[in-house]
């Protein structure tokens, strides 16, 4: 996994409330048995027309997009089915980085394991980015705050477990093996089994 | 120092190693379900690292996702009737589930079906137990006093390795659900009552506990149709209290102990409500006693009326987005428009009282033509059930499609789809732009209003098909 600290780069704004899982990346794709090459489905139903060609309006089709490493979308982004899909798309398309103003559970875990930055800002901050899509912004995950080119800047909070194995490139189960002795334990000493 | 919640109990007795402010907690599973469409990956990174399954005795399997709704009783006709990315996905489930020595209930399995469907059937859904599978639904077990909730593939495979999760302990949401529920009105209409008042993200970051008078009413299957909803409102998990009516229903099932283990487990079970004085992080309280049937009328389960009532006005561009998409119109209600499609299935409403209540309606009448109704038991168990009591018939007479079992048009990977730009009232639990396939319309209501409009061919209240 690439390790993220600083990632600087134009936002792709989805202005929209509760956008689901579901059209981050339609079911249809989830025959995949892998994990790669899943970018070409990302938002899929609202990238393409029912004959399969890009609509030139949708903003993952204009010019440049692929370059977009900042998402900003509307809240309670990534809700719905828990498909580890949809931050697999995310980055393949290009996203290191999600901010909005609240982000679902599920997919808030699946992102941070798969080297995409979920950032929660405030309703002002959001407000900012959503107003001047395309502008040059700098998201700091060691000093865990985002910069605006007109100076302001807003902090977010990231879980320090996850900030550590993302700025490092680590997954998390090498960790959760180092932990096989109190496992081991657990299940020996607990009050009862399952 | 207050009491402890249900939620609190069975973190605590299952908390590994506990968090720190560096440092998530260590959290052991007790049951990990899996199927067909969220594992591949996480086999593949066990393989790459040359990892067993920790406890294949704590794993269970079905398929359920992608697998077709038409009889087929080996994996050789498979090829003949699925999509060949789906079965091949099928196929190579069935491989990882024997090379690291899974049970599964595949094919040729009398209990495969739904994940959530045959988990509690099996009594494999036990109080107090920590369930995860790779499916937000996950959910729905909790209407036993379990805690249990969806994880993505790259924990399905922390699990899988090591069977415990890293997690952050979440916030606790008191949901208190009062009063007596009417005729034709149900379990499913309290859940989308719910979700319309706390919103789709109301319940981010928290562990809801339904309880209350209404809740102790409910039969095991309504209970477990408003914990499988919890998602919808954005929550982690949602709990209910075991009672009476949990031990009842999980008595003398294949994977419940017992004869002493029995009395054991009721003695540890009956420990785990809430204790009087347990605190919560939210409470919200709603009266059941007037409810309608509901009805959603956009994009998220959230934006949802009673059945009887115009759609709302809304300015934000989300909403008239939504409003776009499903071609509805604020001021007019639902019932003005025809639908197309009724799909009665889904981890939400599959359950034998839900065939039951559509077979209410249903009986010695005729589904309007040129509408589509689709019936699909959440098991095979359910399915024969509803067989031996001749639900099959009333569906099949009134004009309804009947199926082997499985997650169906509920998200449309196995070809039973929506057609593009037609209208579908569901009994499942997602309203998403294209969930029911790419294009299709879906209204989310209960077993009994999806009866309803099947009859009318348009959306309709279930209360008057009750009178008659
Ligand atoms: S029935 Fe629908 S919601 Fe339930 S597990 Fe299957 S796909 Fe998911």
């Amino acid at each position: 996994m690439d390790a993220i600290t600083r990632v600087r780069s134009r936002t792709l704004v989805l202005p929209y409330d509760d956008i689901d899982t579901d059209q981050i990346i339609p079911a249809r794709y989830l025959t995949t048995t892998t994990r790669e090459g899943l970018g070409d489905a990302a938002f899929a139903d609202w990238r393409y027309d029912d004959k399969g060609s890009p609509r030139p309006d949708f903003e993952l089709n204009q010019a440049g997009a692929a370059e977009r490493r900042i998402l900003v979308t509307g809240r309670n982004f990534g809700c719905g089915s828990s498909r580890e899909h949809a931050p697999w798309a995310l980055h393949d398309f290009g996203f290191r980085v999600v901010i909005s103003t609240s982000i679902a559970d599920i997919f808030r875990s699946n992102a941070l394991k798969n080297g995409l930055l979920p950032v929660v800002v405030d309703a002002d901050t959001h407000r900012r980015l959503v107003e001047h899509p395309g502008e040059d912004v700098e998201v700091d995950l060691e000093a865990r705050e985002v910069r605006l080119p007109d100076g302001h800047t807003a902090s977010f909070d990231v879980d320090g477990f996850s900030r550590y194995c993302l700025m490092n490139g680590l997954d998390q189960l090498g960790f959760l093996q180092r932990q096989e002795e109190a496992i081991a334990g657990y299940e020996q000493q607990r009050a009862w089994q399952p | 120092m207050s009491g402890k919640s249900l939620f609190d109990k069975v973190w605590e007795q299952h908390v590994v190693v506990p968090e720190t402010e560096d440092n998530p907690a260590v959290l052991y599973i007790d049951l990990h379900l899996t199927h067909e469409v969220t594992t591949p990956q996480a086999f593949t990174m066990l393989r790459e690292r040359n990892l067993k399954v920790r406890r294949p005795d704590l794993t269970l399997a079905t398929m359920d996702h992608s697998t077709p709704t038409v009889p087929i009783s080996s994996f050789r006709d498979l090829a003949v009737v699925a999509e060949p990315q789906a079965a091949r996905q099928i196929t190579q489930f069935e491989k990882n589930c024997e090379e690291f020595g899974i049970e599964l209930h595949g094919f040729d399995s009398a209990h495969r079906g739904i994940v959530h469907v045959i988990g509690p059937e099996l009594g494999a859904t036990q109080p107090g137990k920590t369930i995860v599978c790779g499916d937000s639904h996950t959910s729905t077990h909790g209407a036993f006093g379990a805690l249990a909730f969806g994880i993505g593939s790259t924990e399905v495979g922390h699990v899988l390795a090591t069977q415990c999760l890293l997690q952050r302990r979440p916030k606790t949401f008191a949901v208190n659900i009062e009063g007596r529920l009417g005729p034709g009105v149900s379990a499913k209409d309290i859940i989308l009552a719910l979700i319309g008042r706390i919103g789709v993200s109301g319940g981010t970051g928290h562990v809801l506990e339904y309880r209350g008078s209404a809740i102790r009413g409910l039969s095991m299957e309504e209970r477990m149709t408003i914990c499988n909803m919890s998602i919808e409102a954005g929550a982690r998990a949602g709990m209910i209290a075991p009672d009476d009516t949990t031990f009842e229903y999980l008595h003398g099932r294949p994977r419940v102990p017992q004869g002493a283990d029995w009395d054991a487990a009721l003695a540890r079970w009956r420990a785990l409500p809430s204790d009087d004085d347990a605190q919560f992080d939210r409470e919200v309280t709603l009266d059941i006693s007037s409810l309608r049937p509901m009805v959603t009328f956009g994009t998220n389960p959230g934006m949802v009326v009673p059945v009887d009532e115009p759609v709302p006005e809304g300015s934000d561009p989300s909403f008239r987005k939504a409003l776009a998409y499903m071609g509805v119109t604020p001021g007019k209600p639902l019932s003005e428009y025809p639908v197309d499609i009724v799909f009665i299935g889904s981890c939400t409403n599959s359950r034998m009282s839900d065939l039951r209540q559509v077979a209410d309606i249903l009986r010695g009448r005729r589904i309007a033509a040129g509408v589509r109704v689709l019936v699909v038991p959440g098991s095979q168990q359910v399915k024969r059930e509803a067989e031996a009591e001749g639900l099959d018939r009333v569906f099949t007479e009134a004009g309804a499609e009947w199926r082997e079992s499985g997650c169906s048009m509920c998200l449309g990977m196995n070809g039973d789809t929506v057609p593009r730009g037609q209208l579908a009232v569901s009994t499942s639990n997602r309203n998403f732009e294209g969930r029911q396939g790419p294009g299709s319309r879906t209204m989310l209501a209960s077993p009994a209003t999806a009866a309803a409009t099947a009859l009318a061919g348009r959306v309709a209240d279930p209360r008057p098909y009750l009178q008659e």
